[in-house]
């Protein structure tokens, strides 16, 4: 099947308007008889529950934690990109249009990208306007700060905590609707199924997580936005139960799941320290805009980071690119702190690690004013290292962050199943191959305070939707088989915990599928994932009963899931013999060991279908049309 | 690399399967910890050994384990999320124990925050105080240019100060009279700091206050106990400008 963005015709920058035209509006009297289901409560999933609830459809949100307030946006760090160009640094909406497609490496659609850019600012505003306290200038206006990627200072901030206070206020924007009664909340609650009815999307299954009960529940559309699935690692910077369960099962009812190889390692995190270690902890990209990566030029240099003089260290980034330095995108940082502990040169104890060192900023600006930009991350480093950053140089090293890949959806953010959309971190749509720093939370609030409310009306305008009963045998069908998967897993009784299961699969995710690959360590990947779920069916051990709060039951069925998906994922980075942004193939590098891509023969979207566990999954593509910006080699020296 | 210094925690755990049964203090042995573990690491280790065992592991909430996402949090020897301040308990570290130590762990104790198992509560009044009146009422789209309105950076600091606030109740379970004063103050402040909170001011303040009432939470009697256990560092400055709203 050939997939189509459907987007408008016309000029890049006018489409957005246009299509906000084209499509067909929904009676506001009619409005509160369309039933609306929300899955996720984080940026999107709250933004979209409240700005359709005060369009007045009936909202029916979901989440699986006991208050919506602990939506993983909420540790989201550094910052949120807005043209607004209030530093008059020569930015635009086009400039971050370009920033984004090219930091994407060329993989990700203009269109999708430019509304992003466009709907930027209103989302500054939007934030300004419900309290959220955003870093200012003695004047009282904004503050802004640079991020990696770009060459102009566009990125809001408040602190280290950005997510935090952007979830807090998408949060009480709800609440403020919940109130209100038009969106009602379910908390506690893990969607177990997508429910189809005549081929469109009609409701989910959840499970209720205090009591263990099975519901079902109908509307007239679903929206997901359930997040990433970047613990397919187990160590990752996700929260702990992020997870890809309620994508993985609407893919499993045939939505397409879309690059899911694109995974992006963030550069900056506290290292791996033992085997009991449950989480990475990301200590913000911001830190690169004054602290400064370096190795010591000697390796295996056993001398504390103090007694190595300037002339033998090495600023490899600063090095490298000169123009962006220490500010290049993710995955290039990534990988060059990987190249040099890979070459003997990575410091602390494991050699995995190399400096983030504030020394100089500290000496220009003073120690107060470098508190004042990430004192709460410097807390947070000093609680878990012990080792006091304003003294000592951070040692960090890359880790699973944010996965670009996700369902597939159109310009409306519909999948391809009809009634289906797809918001956030769960779809794939805006950041290609490699997102730039504070573009995710962008995305989040663009998807669900300013495209959703849009592109839903012309959905349910425009299609045929007879009345569905939670009775109905499409319900009564999807919920027994969710019963049944409960009771196999319950009924395993085997050796080994749910953890231990997840902890080999990450293994095996990280060395043959992290930050380099190569044929046939994807090939070895596949045969290892089939035989650790093999095991997983045959000897996991879930503890405790269904009907009352069980967590080893809700993180084996999403481990699980991971199982299934995590094949899908090396087939696809299989499949993609070319490297682009945070998939790198080990074959396919330029001289001087970049990312070389093939956009003769990759620059599309590979979506996969379902068919069937461990059956190779049919590939669809969508071609990847560059009208505004001639695909390049990214180049920040 | 030698491996570093272990040591052993005798844990006495509330174990109480659903919200109508009867709990108890249980014990259990730690053995080879390692200093760098979390103290929810640590539980995840009891947890697999537990479940080795047969038995039902030890349910505690946690989601980020960085500190912001308010999930987690035990009384820990008395103390909510334990002996350091300002540290969550997934931020506390087995460093702060030595080789030998009994640590009791316990869910919050207050009414308003009914235990679901184990070291679990269920704190949606929370959720319920803040659908009372914890936002300032703008639809999306309708919003003016973000510089229209310039606010002093002492009052956008101080008010980001107050939004710093995880929602994780450790104030009500330190709080002598489980009062969420803490809690409210700091919304209530965040939103009478700016210029975007005037026109809701007045009845917002009575509304989330009114609802903290009726959930059940205590009055407060300066005991400052919240404050002494926010692992945000909240000042109980909060709840005087809360008290002066009212």
């Amino acid at each position: 099947m050939k997939l189509h963005s459907n987007e408008p015709d016309g000029k890049l920058s006018e489409k957005w308007e246009k299509h906000k035209f084209q499509m067909k509006l929904v009676n506001p009297a009619n409005k509160r008889k369309v039933k609306l289901i929300v899955v996720g409560t984080g940026l999107a999933g709250a933004s979209a529950s409240a700005s359709l609830s005060e369009l007045g459809y009936d909202v029916h949100t979901f989440c699986i934690h006991e208050s919506p307030r602990r939506a993983h946006s909420i540790a989201a760090q550094g910052g949120i990109n807005a043209a607004k160009n209030y530093r008059n640094d020569g930015d635009s909406v086009y400039r971050l249009f370009y920033d984004t497609i090219k930091g994407g490496d060329f993989r990700a659609r203009e269109s999708n990208v430019h509304r992003l850019a466009e709907n930027s600012v209103k989302i500054i505003d939007q934030c300004v306007a419900q309290g959220v306290p955003f870093a200012r200038e003695y004047g009282g206006l904004l503050d802004n700060r640079s991020f990696g990627g770009a060459q102009v200072s566009r990125t809001f901030y408040a602190k280290g905590q950005t997510g935090q206070q952007l979830l807090l206020g998408a949060y009480s924007a709800m609440m403020k609707e919940v109130n209100a009664g038009g969106v009602k909340l379910y908390h506690s609650c893990e969607m177990l199924d997508l429910v189809l009815v005549d081929g469109k999307a009609r409701g989910i299954i959840v499970r209720n997580l205090r009591t263990g009960e099975l519901e079902t529940h109908a509307a007239d559309a679903v929206i997901v936005a359930t997040g990433g699935y970047g613990n397919v690692f187990y160590l990752s910077t996700n929260a702990k139960q992020s997870n890809v369960t309620a994508a993985w099962r609407c893919h499993k009812r045939g939505a397409f799941m879309a690059n899911p190889c694109y995974t992006q390692i963030h550069p900056t995190c506290i290292p791996v320290k033992g085997d009991y270690q449950s989480k990475l902890t990301l200590m913000s990209e911001s830190l690169r805009n004054d602290g400064r990566v370096w190795v010591p030029k000697k390796k295996d240099d056993t001398r504390k980071p103090s007694e190595i003089p300037d002339e033998e260290r090495d600023y490899y980034l600063e090095r490298k690119y000169p123009s962006f330095g220490n500010l290049v995108p993710r995955d290039i940082a990534a990988r060059n702190a990987k190249e040099q502990c890979d070459d003997g040169k990575g410091v602390s104890e494991s050699g995995l690690a190399v400096y983030l060192d504030f020394r100089d900023a500290i000496k220009r600006d003073g120690r107060k004013a470098v508190e004042a930009r990430y004192g709460n991350l410097f807390d947070m480093y000093y609680q878990i290292i012990d080792s006091n950053p304003y003294e000592e140089p951070m040692v960090i090293y890359p880790a699973v962050h944010y996965t670009m890949g996700g369902l597939w959806v159109d310009y409306n953010l519909m999948s391809n199943v009809p009634g289906l959309h797809v918001l956030g971190e769960a779809n794939f749509s805006d950041h290609g191959a490699n997102r730039l720093g504070a573009s995710a939370l962008m995305q989040g609030l663009s998807d669900g305070y300013f495209v959703i409310p849009s592109t839903i009306g012309n959905y349910i305008s425009s299609t045929d939707l007879p009345k569905v009963s939670e009775t109905d045998k499409a319900f009564e069908d999807a919920k027994k088989e969710c019963q049944d998967y409960i009771d196999k897993l319950l009924g395993i009784k085997g050796s080994k915990t749910v953890d231990e299961f997840h902890r080999e699969l990450g293994l095996v995710m990280w060395d043959l599928c992290g930050m380099a690959r190569d044929k046939a360590g994807l090939e070895e990947a596949i045969k290892r994932i089939r035989d650790i779920r093999d095991q997983f069916w045959k000897d996991v051990h879930v503890s405790g009963e269904q009907n009352n709060l069980n967590q080893e039951l809700e993180k084996a069925g999403r481990v699980a899931d991971y199982m299934e998906f995590a094949e899908q994922f090396a087939i696809d980075a299989l499949h993609r013999e070319e490297s682009c942004g945070g998939h790198f193939r080990t074959e396919h590098q330029t001289e001087e060991g970049e990312a070389k891509r093939d956009d003769e023969n990759f620059s599309y979207v590979a979506a996969w279908e379902f068919k069937g566990v461990g059956n190779a999954p049919e590939l669809h593509k969508e071609e990847l049309v560059f009208e505004e910006v001639q695909p390049s080699q990214r180049s920040y020296k | 690399m030698a491996a570093p210094k272990t040591i052993s925690i005798k844990l006495k755990v509330w174990r109480q399967s659903n919200p109508e049964a009867k709990g108890e203090f249980k014990t259990y042995q730690a053995t080879d910890v390692s200093p760098h573990m979390s103290f929810l690491e640590m539980l995840d280790v009891v947890n697999g050994d537990i479940i080795k065992a047969g038995d039902d592991p030890i349910a505690f909430d946690h989601d980020c384990r960085e500190g912001i996402c308010g999930s987690c949090g035990a009384v820990v020897n008395g103390e909510a999320h334990g002996p350091k301040s300002q540290v969550t308990l997934c931020q506390l570290h087995m460093r702060s124990f030595n080789d030998g130590d009994e640590i009791t762990l316990e869910p919050w104790r207050a009414s308003a925050f009914p235990v679901v198992k184990d070291l679990v509560v269920d704190r949606s009044a929370f959720d319920r105080i803040i659908a009372a009146g914890g936002y300032i009422s703008v639809k999306t789209g309708s919003a003016p240019d973000a510089h229209c309105l310039p606010v002093s950076k002492v009052d956008a600091d101080a008010a980001f100060d107050a939004a710093q606030c995880i929602g994780c109740g450790a104030c009500v379970a330190a709080c002598p009279n489980a009062s969420a004063s803490l809690f409210v103050g700091a919304k209530v402040s965040q939103f009478s700091l700016l210029p975007q909170g005037q026109p809701e001011r007045k009845s917002r303040v009575k509304k989330m206050v009114w609802q903290m009432d009726s959930e059940g939470f205590g009055n407060c009697s300066n005991a400052f106990a919240c404050e002494a256990a926010c692992p945000k560092g909240i000042t109980v400055d909060f709840i005087s400008r809360m008290n002066r709203e009212l």
